[in-house]
């Protein structure tokens, strides 16, 4: 995993609810596409025109937002799918931050596996940061700071945002979650022998 | 006041705390699920917790093996991880792999790799494959109380039988499979409770969907829902799958309904049941499984069945969902400018007039099948609506069988015959039309009525506008060559 400390940018305001991620990445891709490969198809079906130029009326295509670290949502950003196709997508458009009232629940999990750092803040805060990055879209600055825990917002506000510890700590220092787990190889194989014994039912079919 | 619970820990073994605490503390079933599955406690609510099962499929599968191989680790417990070729294959009649070639490729690496890992695969044409949600009760690979992990959103159907599954992504499919756990922070429960006796025409696929509608797509967000009340005591197991279906369209991690007699009876003598003693321990385990009287959920609601009649979805997101006999909003009647500007782009995509009825909106396609209903009921409830009549010319109507199983035992008693006389497309299992991965969808443009579970922009192709009903609805509207009311049509 990508480790995270913090980044700066032109916030792209996308500000719409229910951001699915069959819309940031269709599933044709992940038939035929490496995980390497799907940047350029990130909300594909928004971002080119049927000639397959940029549509100039989509957001993250105008000049100011391309290529932007910071994405701005409304509500449920990531719901729909599991497909960790959409986080890796994001990432080959360059986006390493999305700021959300509310993410789907698989997606927020998938973010945190690959360093895309996802944060809650609440409408209103979102609002007022995609407000001030409009006003001036050529100057207008935000920082996401992962260490300090705290969003810059254009005018230079500090927003303090929370993140679970556990999810924080693995970010900063691009943790192997299977490694962390086999620590606890001792306690599996404890469980499992006590398990088996309480449950056996549970596994004597698949034994 | 010194907590009494508090109060033992300091002073007594940890499992007579735990044992007093259940005494004391009603819990939830999710509470009793989560609590019996843990290894460690990670702090800050996270824990370690033990899956009982795995299942994957090859959209996923193969390449999460492969990626595990590559790092030199293996298949934790491969007993316990089932897979199956689902999303990428295709349904027409007389299918190989080779019908879909970039399925094929995604096919060979989840062949290749369950083989050198020794995890049982349900191939294509073989007894057992099919959708990966219809064939783990099917098999009973799920069970009461088990927990259960796969790298798809919809498993969360699993809980029909009263388990904890849940979908993740590719990395924490990797983990769970090196593993056989998953580190997870404990969710807040929702219970919804159906009261009251279901009117005719009325389907477990009306009762969620009205709820998604009241409730809203992101209410149950990360949360395990429980589904209680008369109402859903008295679905069948195949109707419960399909309520617990569409809990991540409500945002939902887990969604679950309470083992009883239906689910016992349903899962006796399945491949993967237990048997003899194991049988009878399994009982006694699964009958204390129910939520407690006085059990607290972090939200409890009621819905009274009797005022839902058949839904239809009219936009590009499960919530935006109505009564078949009620009409698309009005603009002005959106709680808030985002909202109106959603239904606004939602109407837009779906060559929808606010304000207008739904019932006459001309439909081209249907598709009856999806993880949500393409069991045997769901195919019978379509079958019964044809009554001798053909499907409208201008509409392409498929059937797809959720697995080989539901295709065989519907063979058997002819419906495939019916559906073909009505002018309906009797094809082979798999995800098809609710996905579209493999090569199969609806043309840009056309409007379908889809027993399946997303209306999203570009869910079943590119311009494909869905509308999410249940089988019956669906077939009528292939008759009609509309949305219609199912009822008395």
């Amino acid at each position: 995993m990508h480790d995270f400390q913090s980044v700066t940018g032109c916030a792209i305001p996308l500000m719409e609810a229910n951001v699915d991620t069959d819309v940031i990445i269709p599933i044709q891709r992940l038939v035929g596409t490496g995980r390497q490969g799907l940047g350029p198809h990130a909300f594909e079906r928004r971002r080119y025109g049927t000639d397959g130029a940029d549509n100039p009326d989509f957001i993250p295509n105008q000049a100011p937002y391309r290529e932007s670290p910071i994405l701005l949502a409304a509500e449920n950003f990531g719901c729909g799918s599991s497909r960790e196709g959409a986080v890796w997508a994001l990432m080959g458009m360059g986006v390493r931050c999305v700021i959300a009232p509310s993410f789907g629940d698989i997606f927020y999990s998938n973010c945190f596996q690959n360093g895309l750092l996802p944060v809650r803040l609440p409408i209103e805060t979102v609002r007022r940061i995609a407000e001030e990055t409009r006003a001036s879209p050529g100057n207008a600055r935000t920082t996401v700071d992962l260490e300090r825990q705290v969003v810059i917002t254009p005018s230079g506000e500090a927003i303090p945002f929370s993140v679970d510890q556990r999810k924080r700590h693995a970010m900063l220092h691009g943790l192997d979650d299977i490694a962390l787990t086999l620590q606890h190889a001792d306690a599996i194989a404890a469980w499992k022998l006590r398990d088996s014994a309480e449950r056996n039912w549970a596994w004597e079919s698949v034994a | 006041m010194v907590n009494p619970v508090a109060g033992y820990a300091s002073g007594l073994d940890a499992a007579i705390v735990a044992a007093t605490r259940e005494e004391i503390m009603p819990g939830t079933m999710f509470d009793k699920i989560w609590d019996r599955h843990v290894i460690a406690d990670l702090g800050e609510g996270w824990s370690l917790l033990y899956l009982d099962r795995i299942l994957v499929h090859d959209l996923s599968g193969g390449r999460a093996m492969a990626e595990l191989a590559e790092a030199g680790r293996h298949v934790a417990e491969p007993r316990k991880v089932f897979a199956t070729p689902d999303h990428a294959v295709s349904t027409e009649p007389g299918r190989t792999a080779a019908s879909y070639p970039k399925g094929e490729r995604l096919l060979k690496s989840l062949r290749e790799r369950c083989a050198a890992e020794g995890v049982r695969l349900f191939d294509l044409g073989e007894k057992g494959n099919g959708i990966v949600h219809v064939i783990a009760p099917e098999l009973a690979i799920v069970l009461p109380g088990l927990t259960l992990a796969c790298g798809d959103s919809h498993t969360c159907t699993n809980g029909g039988v009263g388990a904890m599954a849940f979908g993740i992504g590719a990395s924490e499919l990797a983990h769970a499979l090196a593993t056989q756990t998953l580190p997870q922070r404990r969710p807040g429960t929702f219970r919804i409770r159906f009261e009251g006796a279901r009117p005719p025409g009325v389907t477990a696929k009306d009762m969620i969907l009205a709820a998604i509608g009241r409730f809203g797509a992101a209410a149950g967000t990360g949360m395990a829902m429980e589904y209680a009340g008369e109402a859903v005591r008295a679905l069948s197991m195949e109707e419960r799958l399909t309520l617990c279906n569409l809990s991540i369209e409500m945002g939902a991690k887990v969604g679950m309904v309470a083992p009883d007699e239906t689910t016992f009876a349903y899962l006796a003598g399945r491949e993967f049941a237990p048997t003899g003693a194991a049988w009878d321990t399994a009982l006694r385990d699964w009958r204390a499984l129910p939520s407690d009287a006085g059990a607290r959920f972090t939200r409890d609601e009621v819905i009274r069945i009797e005022d839902i009649a058949p839904q239809i979805t009219w936009g590009t997101s499960p919530e935006q969902v109505a009564a078949v006999t009620g009409h698309v909003p009005h603009l002005a009647d959106a709680p808030d400018a985002a909202r109106r500007a959603a239904w606004e782009a939602a109407l837009d995509y779906m060559g929808l007039q606010p304000g207008q009825r739904l019932i006459g909106t001309r439909v081209d396609w249907v598709f009856i099948g999806s993880c949500t209903n393409s069991r045997l009921s769901d195919l019978r409830a379509a079958a019964d609506v044809l009554q001798g009549r053909h499907k409208a010319p201008h509409v392409t109507a498929w059937v797809v069988p959720g697995s080989e199983a539901v295709k065989m035992e519907a063979e058997a008693e002819g419906l495939h015959l019916r559906f073909q006389e009505a002018g309906f497309e009797w094809r082979e299992p798999g995800c098809a039309l609710c996905v579209a991965a493999n090569g199969e969808a609806v043309p840009d443009g056309a409007r379908c009525v889809s027993t399946s579970n997303r209306n999203f922009v570009g869910r079943q192709g590119t311009g494909a506008r869905t509308h999410l009903a249940s089988p019956a609805m669906a077939a009528a509207a292939a008759l009609a060559g509309a949305i219609v009311d199912v009822r008395g049509f």
